[in-house]
């Protein structure tokens, strides 16, 4: 089965080298084609800003760590947005990685090993957990992502001879693959890292969005019947994409590990979570550029906002998101997208 | 639709703000035309019970401080920073206050957790720290801090003095439960009391350990277990709000009448509960700050706070309004220290953390002494419940005061170890009646 007419009513701004049916009909991804050339560009001048931000001011270097590390925990939302689906429980896997750092840091030692083990820790947990909670869609998938983020916080706080309770785990600084390194030129390497990661991850997804797997998580979004009809199982479409996101919150987990250097078991809980969405639908889901724009916005917004106003930073964080669902339903992404490529909304 | 050059306009604004608090980061050498303090205190959740008051009491005291010329000639300022948002944010705080706003005290904080984030922060940044609330024992037990300190007591004498009073008073209870907050201060408070108990009072059975859920507001179930099991003593160092739910649910049922509380933690919660908080239970104000205490060592100085704050803000002071002032003082004491030991000069960051070292300043009430440690030696004062025609809410009465150095672990010591080694001729010894 295929859709003969679609191109008619979708004028090829790309030359597509597949003839698959059904994409680009959702608000979200539309943008996403006028944009593709632009967006290395765009990549490189906001990694370029980020760097000149962390240069300038040196406490900021900790702000956007922290930024760069929830963007890469927020392409895991993002893919799975694609297919419709929002998770309101991803925290667990930022605190999964996050605390797999603060226990086995004094035992492996080195912050390259603990982010692959915290990957693929995060990983398999994302595959079990995925096993069943990708039989259900929208908000059955959410309130599931929820319960298990809330259990995870649940054990975190309660296994208090193990955990500590919600006074953390403190991460002393670890060699960086096998540096020892003082505190400045630590903080520079993790840096430098979240950046180097969020550019080789960003560019992993883009890839990913762009090939067929990628591609039917739109089509589990628009019509899931019409996926199984072409023979294409939606469970492992999405599943695979949700052990990805599981992945990256990992990741993202174990550098939010690195940065603030505490972990605590609020990194679980549903706020956590909710910021993840949060950060997803400020940044937009149109590219991958979107999450880390949403997440700098995100982290400076927050910051300047308590700087300013300590009793009403979370009015004006609030206010924000109001403006952005009202005014740009694309998110910062959209916004760039229609000031550059002139259309899209 | 705006159009493209608002929005670059934006972007440079945006960026322009990024990029402007660099410019404020020089650190001055010389004396500073202001001394910045940034505390961290909750202005949010459920735990801004504590930080709107001892924010309002900071303010006060920097105001009356700043009026009467500042300390050593330099006016105060302080910096408020929320707690609630959670560690990340606070680590990120801590070095924004530090880095760009050029603060050159940071106090910080009322959450352990809080505390155990960011004291590492004041070796790093090298930036004298004081921890003006939070009660954990690990700061000073696991680790030595050189810019940090504590200018009040933590959770071992803020547990044993009630625990030593109980055993005073009624010395015959046989069986104990304990209902506490399911997180960090719930279970260390109460790992303390059961090595003191274990250790004054062997044998003493435990029917219940409940942990409600952090922020729970029914307890209907533990008290109707309590009910059931007649403890002849429940334990509780729940604060805020969650206190005082539970006592009006507890008293409601009349668990007061079979039981006797011991509520270390009540202080901050008895203006809210009024007359509804049960007479003759056990009270403790993590320190010896009560509105009646009996005899303050400097009255004058006690009354015109608490009169100045009641004056202001229409309401009584609570300890974390004496916490802060404490705090306060002692900045002030330690920066006059250390002026003079440099003949008027201004100190660096490292003179200002060794005149903390072993310093005595003068509270309303008493003194307090900071250890060799960085631990403060403050005094505790335990009581019962009591009414009496000065406070419309409860306030304690025959009370004892026990001095901090009595009843702290010493420097190096574990207090779970120390507590184990305590004798039972110890309730005798300890403490006296004021």
């Amino acid at each position: 089965m295929s859709g003969p007419d679609h191109r008619s009513a979708n004028p090829p701004r790309e030359a597509s080298l597949r003839g698959d049916p059904g994409t680009g009909r959702g608000g979200l991804d539309r943008p996403r084609h006028p944009m593709r050339k632009i967006e290395p560009v765009l990549a490189i001048l906001l990694a370029a800003a980020l760097i000149a931000a962390a240069i300038a001011a040196p406490w900021l270097r900790f702000v956007l760590t922290i930024a760069l590390a929830k963007g890469i925990a927020v392409l895991g939302i993002m893919l799975l947005l694609r297919a419709g689906q929002v998770s309101f429980g991803h925290a667990l896997y930022v605190a999964f990685g996050a605390y797999i750092v603060a226990f086995l840091a004094p035992k492996l030692n080195d912050a390259v090993v603990l982010l692959a083990v915290a990957a693929v820790g995060a990983g398999l947990l994302g595959l079990v957990i995925g096993l069943f909670v990708t039989r259900y869609r929208q908000i059955f998938f959410g309130m599931l992502n929820l319960a298990m983020s809330m259990v995870f916080y649940s054990l975190l706080e309660k296994l208090y001879h193990i955990t500590k309770g919600s006074d953390g785990i403190r991460v002393e600084i670890p060699p960086v693959a096998g540096q020892v390194l003082d505190r400045v030129a630590y903080e520079w390497t993790i840096f430098g890292i979240a950046l180097g990661l969020a550019l080789v991850l960003g560019l992993l997804l883009r890839l990913y969005l762009a090939s067929p797997m990628g591609e039917a998580l739109a089509g589990i979004k628009t019509r899931e019947t019409r996926l199984e009809f072409m023979g294409v199982p939606a469970r492992g479409v999405l599943l695979s994409a949700y052990v990805i996101s599981a992945v990256v919150g990992g990741i993202g987990g174990a550098l939010i590990a690195m940065t603030s250097r505490h972990v605590t078991p609020l990194l679980a809980y549903w706020t956590g979570s909710g910021e993840l969405v949060f950060i997803a639908i400020l940044g937009g889901a149109g590219g991958v550029l979107g999450p880390f724009l949403g997440a700098a916005a995100y982290e400076l917004v927050r910051v300047y906002a308590a700087a300013s106003f300590a009793d009403a930073w979370q009015l004006i964080l609030g206010s924000v998101l109001l403006l952005v669902i009202l005014f740009a339903p694309g998110g910062l992404w959209g916004m760039a997208a229609r000031a550059i490529g002139g259309r899209g909304r | 639709m705006t159009a493209s050059l608002t929005r670059r306009e934006a972007l440079a604004a945006g960026f322009g703000t990024v990029l402007l608090p660099a410019t404020l980061s020089a650190q001055p050498a010389q004396k500073p035309a202001e001394l910045k303090i940034g505390v961290t205190t909750f202005l949010s959740g459920p735990a801004s019970v504590f930080g709107v008051p001892s924010r309002k009491a900071c303010e006060m005291l920097v105001e009356q401080i700043n009026a009467a010329g500042g300390v050593a000639g330099v006016p105060l300022r302080a910096i408020f920073v929320d707690e609630g948002p959670g560690t990340d944010h606070l680590v990120g705080e801590f070095r924004r206050l530090v880095q760009s706003e050029g603060v050159q005290v940071m106090f910080q904080a009322i959450s352990s957790g809080s505390c155990l984030a960011c004291t590492p922060l004041s070796r790093e940044l090298q930036r004298v720290t004081i921890l003006w609330d939070c009660g954990t024992q690990r700061i000073f037990e696991e680790n030595r801090w050189d810019y940090a300190f504590r200018t009040q007591g933590y959770g071992t004498p803020e547990v044993l003095a009630p625990l030593l009073y109980l055993l005073r008073k009624k010395p015959d209870f046989r069986t104990v439960a304990v209902i506490n907050q399911d997180y960090a201060w719930g279970r260390d408070s109460w790992e303390l009391w059961k090595a003191g108990m274990d250790a004054l009072k062997p044998g003493v059975r435990v029917v219940a350990e409940m942990f409600p859920r952090f922020g729970s507001t029914d307890f209907s179930t533990e008290i109707t277990r309590l009910l059931a099991l007649r403890p002849d003593v429940i334990l509780s160092t729940s604060w805020g709000g969650e206190l005082v739910t539970l006592v009006r649910q507890a008293t409601e049922r009349r668990l007061h009448e079979r039981s006797m509380f011991v509520l270390p933690v009540a202080e901050a919660s008895l203006p809210t509960l009024g007359r509804s908080m049960p007479e003759g239970h056990i009270i403790g104000t993590r320190g010896d700050h009560w509105n009646n205490h009996p005899a303050p060592a400097n009255p004058q100085l006690f009354n015109g706070f608490v009169n100045a704050y009641r004056q202001k803000y229409n309401e009584w002071p609570i300890y974390p309004c004496h916490h802060m002032a404490q705090a306060l003082w002692a900045l002030k004491a330690a920066l006059e220290k250390a002026v003079a030991a440099k003949n008027g000069g201004w100190p660096s960051d490292a003179e200002l953390a060794n005149a903390f070292r072993g310093l005595t300043f003068p509270t309303p009430t008493s003194t307090i002494t900071l250890r060799e440690d960085g631990q403060g030696l403050e005094d505790q004062i335990v009581g019962l419940s009591s009414f009496n025609d000065r406070f419309p809410f409860s306030v304690p009465k025959e009370m004892m005061l026990y001095t901090g150095a009595q009843i702290s672990a010493p420097v190096g010591q574990k207090s779970t170890d120390w507590l184990k080694t305590l004798k039972p001729d110890f309730i005798q010894s300890a403490g006296r009646s004021i």
